[in-house]
């Protein structure tokens, strides 16, 4: 499909300069993170803020809710390119609209089983509540999301994007 | 291909403008904007841009309706078909159902790279050859059971339970492992460079296992291989839709039913009806059930109504009055159960009965039921005694 490519987007490119310059040349996952707005994106906001280090392998989407993510933005992310697919909300029962991040888990969940029918490894897909001032969390969760990745390498659908 | 290669390749310069295809569509009969005469006017008109970027062209169902009935013998499924594959060309696509993400699966699948664990749900309980001269393609049913599990699609039972029947009748099919959807909803969506890699990658591994004979239980997969692979690839085997195979070997004696009492009726889905042909050999399968009342709808065989979409495409609120017409006709008839034979049908007739849109139309409770499950639960009941 046409429309906004990853591999183009100015940041990857950058980072890839960088990457030239050093000469590195291990792989580097991408993981895209839907993050709502009132948890989880604020988190990513602390932890910057606090100043916690957490690979740059993270591209933050803010939503207003994790019950606003459809299930094909996910799938667009992979189709796209991307290695990882973290959601993160609030914790369930503290959700800005009451039951958005039921809505989220729910769908989160039956996509998951699609994946794995469709021959993708389960932590590719990860789903994650992250209170609003708990930026050592956030910084975790991506820190261990980007080693898992690493280890996997790339994503089984990405080989197609090249050739 | 241009406009005008599709023009005359789909015979619509004879076109008569007699209206009968507008007046038989069953989405101009619910949707005032759309009309396929005047979308061939456009193209005959020379209006190739307002064609195009129409948002209705991903609207129709290609469900035969009008192209039967056509006084001109215009193939007016044909021409939305390659005049998609234009729009596609330049970034258009319509309003994918469920976000999109069945097209995404489709297009994901793609990757050569993929390993599919699409066969986790065989048991032991059914019996499969690794090689042997018939092949049974399951299609999208693993997808489609997780997919819509919210309302109980039943895609895989209705695999599940053709193997049975199959065993039932001796047969070993074989299954193939990594099969990929057979590009069905991608070509008719206009993305045909994806679907010739779908298609390529079917017809090798087919041959590759030495099939002689493809036996289906999805009319789309069916269509698809009968009409549209033969022009992307070379796939020398013999097809058969179940309902077909069954209708043939039936009167071999290994099928013995059990006394099922119900009164149902038949959906014919447009793929194995209009498209295909087949309008005699379920209805012989559903009457060789003793016990079994079939009632027919004032508008079946081919005239029957299309389950409202195609190809995931545009499912709006039409689609919806479409369905619930439908299920009110077959509730007309006093019959329990409505039996279709394709998958989506049962899906798109089960998400009607179950999504309440923002207008509400009049609630429909009908019973829903391939007829493989059919076949299925009327040996069932003979083995159990």
């Amino acid at each position: 499909m046409n429309g906004f490519n990853l591999s183009r987007s100015i940041r990857t490119r950058q980072l890839l300069q960088v990457r030239r310059m050093r000469k590195i040349t291990e792989f580097e996952p991408r993981i895209i993170a839907f993050t709502c707005n009132w948890c989880a994106y604020s988190a990513a906001d602390i932890a910057g803020i606090s100043r916690f280090h957490y690979p740059a392998n993270v591209r933050n989407i803010k939503v207003m809710c994790t019950g606003m993510i459809d299930p094909g933005y996910i799938l667009r992310a992979f189709e796209r390119g991307a290695d990882g697919v973290l959601v993160a909300g609030c914790e369930i029962g503290d959700c800005h609209y009451i039951s958005g991040n039921i809505k989220a888990k729910e769908r989160v969940e039956r996509l998951k089983k699609l994946l794995h029918i469709l021959g993708l490894e389960d932590e590719r897909l990860r789903l994650e509540w992250i209170d609003a001032g708990d930026g050592r969390k956030f910084a975790d969760t991506i820190e261990n999301m980007a080693g898992k990745l690493k280890k996997l390498g790339p994503s089984p659908f990405k080989k197609e994007v090249k050739s | 291909m241009t406009l005008e290669d599709i023009i005359k390749e789909t015979k619509t310069y004879y076109c008569l403008e007699c209206g009968k295809c507008s007046s038989l569509c069953p989405i101009s009969r619910h949707n005032p904007s759309y009309s396929p005469r005047l979308m061939l006017e456009k193209a005959l008109t020379g209006f190739e841009g307002d064609l195009i970027n129409d948002q209705e062209l991903f609207s129709c169902l290609t469900c035969y309706n009008c192209s039967l009935k056509c006084p001109a013998d215009v193939d007016y499924p044909l021409f939305m078909q390659k005049v998609r594959t234009l729009a596609f060309a330049q970034g258009r696509y319509g309003v994918p159902a469920d976000s999109g993400i069945l097209q995404s699966f489709m297009r994901l699948m793609l990757n050569p790279a993929i390993e599919q664990r699409r066969l986790e749900w065989l048991s032991d309980e059914y019996r499969i050859s690794e090689k042997g001269n018939i092949l049974f393609f399951v299609g999208c049913a693993p997808y489609f059971e997780f997919a819509f599990e919210d309302f109980e699609a039943g895609a895989l039972n209705i695999a599940k339970d053709s193997l049975k029947i199959l065993n039932t009748l001796g047969i070993e099919p074989m299954v193939l492992a990594d099969e990929k959807c057979c590009g069905h909803d991608l070509l008719w969506t206009g993305d045909v460079e994806s679907f010739r890699k779908l298609a390529e990658h079917n017809a090798r591994i087919i041959k590759e296992s030495g099939a002689k004979k493809i036996i289906f239980s999805c009319p789309e997969g069916y269509r698809t291989f009968k009409f549209d692979y033969p022009h992307y690839v070379d796939l020398d085997c013999e097809l058969q839709h179940i309902t077909e195979f069954l209708a043939e070997n039936m009167g071999k004696g290994m099928l013995d039913f059990k006394e099922v009492k119900k009164k149902v009726t038949y959906q014919d889905p447009c793929r194995l009806g209009r498209h295909l042909g087949v309008y005699e050999q379920p209805r012989k399968l559903i009457e060789a059930i003793p016990g079994i009342e079939l009632i027919e709808m004032e508008h079946t065989r081919d005239e029957s109504i299309c389950c409202g979409t195609s190809a995931w495409t545009n499912c709006d609120a039409y689609s919806k009055q479409i369905r619930t017409e439908r299920l009110l006709e077959a509730k007309a008839t006093g019959a329990e159960m409505l039996i279709t034979a394709c998958p989506k049908c049962q899906i798109h007739f089960r998400c009607a009965m179950v999504s309440k849109g923002e207008e509400k139309g009049p609630d429909v409770e009908m019973d829903v039921m391939d007829i493989v499950n059919l076949v299925a639960s009327a040996l069932e009941d003979n083995g159990s005694e």
